[in-house]
């Protein structure tokens, strides 16, 4: 195996509160290898976007990493100074948010946006900023980009606004994106849209992605490998296929049932009795065991390390080794 | 055959979208008006569900509140059972409000955030005279266990209860008046997924037990297909195809259906290359002549430019396409 | 349920509370609550801690009159905490007194603001169209004057109406609703902003699909889910009002010196100022700063304590 671009060890992230400390991320672990495409899914909560939050060191204070490490190509970054942690992201993780109308500033052009990142972290004159900036513009598909460019962000519909934060994130030709619920806030028709842009353009300039979702869809469609965030746990990560099709924690499993399918009409959909715990009320033992169906008393008491059930394959779950993998 | 349970016919609604009169005056603009639905028509049969899709900007959310009485229509009629629903006539309505009952997205907005639970569930009961103050208690608790919460629960407030556990609360609080009709307008788009099937067992289960008629508005073709017998498909305030769910996902007649079909992700992971879809919806306030769909429309002939098409019957039921069969309305 | 044991848990509820514990965690709130307690508190008991009572002529001696704080008269050889003013009158007693004075009228004059105001509010921000333009026009108009000003108008309106006769027993209602009249507009303006977006909200549109009429839906849902804000304008308000309350009692149209406020009090008070009885102003003025600041600090916490989290 290649060495990783991104690795994140034992990552834990704690936000103080006034009835004790929460523990947000518990001990997460996961590679990301170059030019990958790694989604990253859970419920609310689940701690995906911490995840994403953690990696370019933009947890909101109180919440602080509690322990673990970020490695990036060979330097580790969660330990940098926050002026070096400034340089890292734009240049080298771009990132793109849920909200296109957040990461814009609506009071300056596009091309004030886009240039002023591009000459940050690149030497470029003004005038080549600009010219790479409106290639950038019409690589994501914005129409007549050299004359779009000097308008404002409200002047641009949701899905062309996203598509000018895409053309943000990769300004700086960095190696990792981190796409946080890119498409949540937009329409089913301009989604697809979306996602196969990120995809192409990410995978045209050898960029790995961490796609970080609720939409299982769109990882099976987008992601190489995926990890199954569970009350700030890792339960499951491995190839989407595999994760998909045979996955060996009961949480994944139940998650995949309960998607509807426009395939085949279920009469019932598989159901997870009850809610994920809430992070100040997380079981003893393994997250999930209140809700597993298959629970055995040591998954009360103690709690499953995520272990190796398949090739590049890894469950954290007592019963993994033995269970069937099931079929959807 | 029978008389459908609801009708609604040549159903419209135009906002005033226009900027304030001064600023008019000084900007030279015309009133500006938003069709948020536009001569739109459907019936629903006893104890189905009826599904009615679309993006942002469809209108669907718009016919909803006008089926149960949160808005006025500009024009059109809607009837249950023949009886027409008009907000202005009290006494009708009162009959109708009993009988049928809304259930909304955001279970974190939903709910009074100052009320007990037990109150909340209440109050469609205490508004409409159903029951005397002692019965009610025990009533609270039998729906609240309807819907698998326990008794107790009664007394606490919204924020102790998790989404998906709110949603059930909204859920005893739309049965609690014993309706026969629950227009649920996006009932499960603000849940994580294993708590959407939660509901959506809970909301097939129930309309099992009562019979009970379901108007479900979403974007999520997913849950459209699980959970209903026949589909609207909405674009821009038309409605561009209705047919029963199984036809409508394996034939699709209309191009936006079709097109939205498409831009399901594959979950199955069969392999299935989903279609670039162009474009994105227009701004509903000036939306493009003739068939609105015509802009993105792989199949666009010149005379979708300029002529409306109405809704005619297909193969699988009704769409408003030129390719779909011949008529078109008049230029308006 | 109304036994004793919900009552122990609303009591938890509320020690439990965000509020409750930021409470706990500010230094500046815990002062300035046990200050404003502790002037509170004085006011109401003024009658059973006051050594002497200011209002009863026969108690007083005008040979205690000018007794510095903490020294022996020289006639009649009483010692008085803070002295005595020019009618020998205890200045620690009239202070009590003048303190239950001014937060009668202070409250009583946020009272009357909030109930205006709250109305005006509710009803402009659920109707809008012409009611709300109507109201907020008012509002706009009555916002361009000093409230001060618009005090002194109602009261000189007021004084016009009323019988020299009943003047001074109705000065204290005047002031009131002077007071009350100048300030409802901040509430309105507050409340017909959190009632916008509260009717907005699903649980209304979900009573209104039931059919729940308009004036329950903004009494019992809107109204408790927009008091917040109304209750930090409230707190600031009443520091304020009382401070309203003095400057026109100082300006000699508030409360008769018969029934002295605090702001009489320092009316009186500023007349010795330069012939050196300092002790007449001083007491009454760092009470009234005692009061106002405190009571102004809690709502500036109350409103920090309510912002972030709650909404």
């Amino acid at each position: 195996m290649t060495t990783p671009l991104l690795s994140v060890r034992d990552l834990v992230v704690e936000f103080p509160s006034r009835r004790g400390t929460l523990r947000a991320l518990d001990g997460v672990s996961f590679d990301i290898a170059p030019g990958e495409v790694l989604g990253m899914v859970g419920e609310s909560g689940a701690g995906k976007s911490i995840t994403g939050a953690a990696i370019i060191g933009l947890i909101e204070p109180p919440g602080r990493i509690a322990g673990g490490e970020v490695w990036l190509d060979g330097t580790r970054i969660d330990t940098l100074a926050p002026e070096a942690m400034r340089r890292v992201r734009g240049k080298r993780i771009g990132m793109v948010f849920q909200d296109p109308l957040t990461s814009l500033n609506p009071l300056y052009t596009i091309a004030r946006q886009l240039t002023e990142t591009i000459r940050t972290h690149l030497d470029l004159s003004e005038k080549d900023a600009r010219l790479r900036a409106v290639a950038l513009l019409d690589r994501v598909g914005i129409p007549a980009a050299a004359r779009r460019i000097d308008d404002y962000p409200h002047h641009f519909s949701g899905g062309m606004r996203q598509r000018v934060v895409i053309a943000l994130a990769l300004a700086a030709e960095p190696e990792l994106v981190i796409a946080d619920e890119p498409t949540t806030a937009l329409d089913v028709s301009v989604q697809a849209q979306i996602i196969d842009l990120l995809k192409e353009i990410c995978a045209e300039r050898g960029a790995a992605v961490m796609l970080i979702t609720h939409d299982m869809g769109v990882i099976a469609e987008t992601a190489d490998r995926v990890a199954v965030l569970y009350a700030g746990r890792m339960a499951e990560l491995g190839p989407v296929r595999d994760v998909i099709l045979h996955a060996h924690h009961p949480y994944t499993r139940g998650l995949m049932g309960s998607i509807p399918t426009l395939d085949h009409a279920a009469d019932r959909l598989v159901q997870i009795p009850g809610a994920m715990p809430r992070l100040d009320a997380i079981p003893q033992g393994c997250a999930f065991n209140p809700r597993c169906t298959q629970a055995i008393a040591r998954c009360r008491v103690e709690r499953p390390a995520l272990r190796p059930v398949a090739p590049n394959h890894a469950a954290a779950c007592w019963l993994a080794d033995d269970a069937e993998p099931a079929h959807g | 055959m029978a008389e459908p349970f609801l009708t609604v016919s040549g159903l419209t609604r135009r906002f005033d979208v226009s900027k304030p009169w001064l600023n008019r005056v000084l900007e030279r603009e015309d009133r500006q008006f938003l069709t948020a639905a536009a001569d739109v028509s459907f019936a629903i049969e006893k104890g189905e569900t009826f599904a009615l899709v679309g993006e942002s900007g469809s209108g669907k959310s718009t016919i909803a509140k006008m089926i149960v009485g949160l808005l006025t229509p500009s024009a059109g009629r809607i009837a249950i059972e023949g009886q027409a629903i008009d907000p202005n006539d009290p006494a009708t309505m009162r009959v109708l409000r009993r009988r049928m009952q809304m259930i909304f997205q955001d279970p974190f907005a939903s709910l009074n955030p100052r009320w007990r639970v037990g109150d909340i569930i209440a109050e469609p009961i205490r508004t409409l005279g159903l029951m005397s103050g002692s019965d009610i208690a025990p009533e609270v608790a039998r729906l609240l266990g309807l819907v698998g919460l326990s008794a107790k629960d009664a007394d606490k407030f919204p924020h102790e209860f998790s989404g998906g556990q709110r949603q059930r609360i909204a859920i005893a609080r739309a049965l609690s008046s014993r309706p026969d009709f629950i227009v649920c307008d996006e009932p499960t788009s603000a849940l994580d997924v294993s708590v959407q099937a939660q509901i959506l067992n809970l909301m097939r289960d129930l309309q099992d037990e009562f019979g009970l008629t379901y108007l479900l508005i979403s974007h999520d073709l997913s849950v459209v297909r699980h959970m209903s017998k026949r589909i609207g498909v909405l674009y821009l305030g038309r409605l561009v195809e209705v047919a029963d769910a199984k036809r409508l996902f394996h034939e699709p007649q209309h191009p936006y259906t079709r097109m939205l079909l498409d831009a399901v992700p594959d979950l199955a992971l069969s392999g299935r290359r989903r279609k670039q879809v162009s474009g994105e919806i227009p701004n509903p306030i000036s939306p493009p002549a003739g068939c609105a769909f015509h802009p993105r429309c792989p199949q666009v002939m010149p005379a979708c430019k300029t002529g409306v098409p109405v809704l005619h019957a297909t193969a699988t039921g009704m769409a408003a396409c030129i390719l779909a069969g011949p008529p078109f309305a008049q230029t308006p | 349920m109304a036994d004793t044991k919900p009552q122990r848990r609303v009591f938890f509820r509320i020690w439990d509370s965000d509020v409750a514990a930021s409470f706990r965690r500010s230094p500046v709130a815990i002062v300035s609550g046990v200050v404003a307690l502790v002037i509170v508190l004085a006011a109401l008991l003024a009658p059973w801690i006051a050594p002497t009572n200011p209002y009863d002529p026969s108690s007083l001696n005008l040979m205690d009159g000018f007794t510095p704080p903490m020294e022996p008269n020289a006639f009649t050889g009483n010692t008085y905490l803070m002295g005595t003013d020019n009618q020998g009158r205890d200045v620690f007693s009239t202070i009590l007194y003048g303190a239950r004075i001014s937060l009668f009228v202070g409250v009583s004059a946020v009272l009357l603001a909030m109930a205006l105001g709250i109305s005006a509010g509710l009803v402009a921000g659920y109707r809008g169209g012409w009611v709300d333009a109507v109201l907020m026009r008012v509002a706009d108009v009555q916002l361009s004057f000093p409230s001060i000003l618009i005090a002194l108008l109602i009261f000189g309106v007021a004084r016009g109406i009323i019988p020299p006769t009943q003047r001074e027993a109705m000065a204290i209602w005047v002031l009131i609703v002077a007071i009350g009249l100048s300030d409802w507009v901040q509430f309105a303006r507050v409340v017909r902003g959190a009632t916008m977006v509260e009717k907005g909200k699903e649980y209304v549109q979900a009573a209104r699909v039931i059919g729940v009429s308009p004036l329950r839906i903004l009494i019992r849902h809107i109204l408790p889910n927009v008091m917040g804000p109304v209750l930090v304008i409230a707190t600031i308000s009443v520091a304020l009002a009382i401070i309203a309350e003095a400057t026109l009692s100082f300006l000699g149209v508030g409360v008769p010196p018969t029934q002295p406020s605090l702001g009489t009090l320092i009316r009186i008070g500023q007349q010795f100022l330069f012939s050196g009885e300092w002790w007449i102003l001083l007491f009454p003025a760092l009470t009234l700063l005692a009061l106002a600041l405190s009571v102004n600090m809690l709502g500036d916490w109350l409103r920090d304590a309510l912002n972030p989290r709650l909404r």
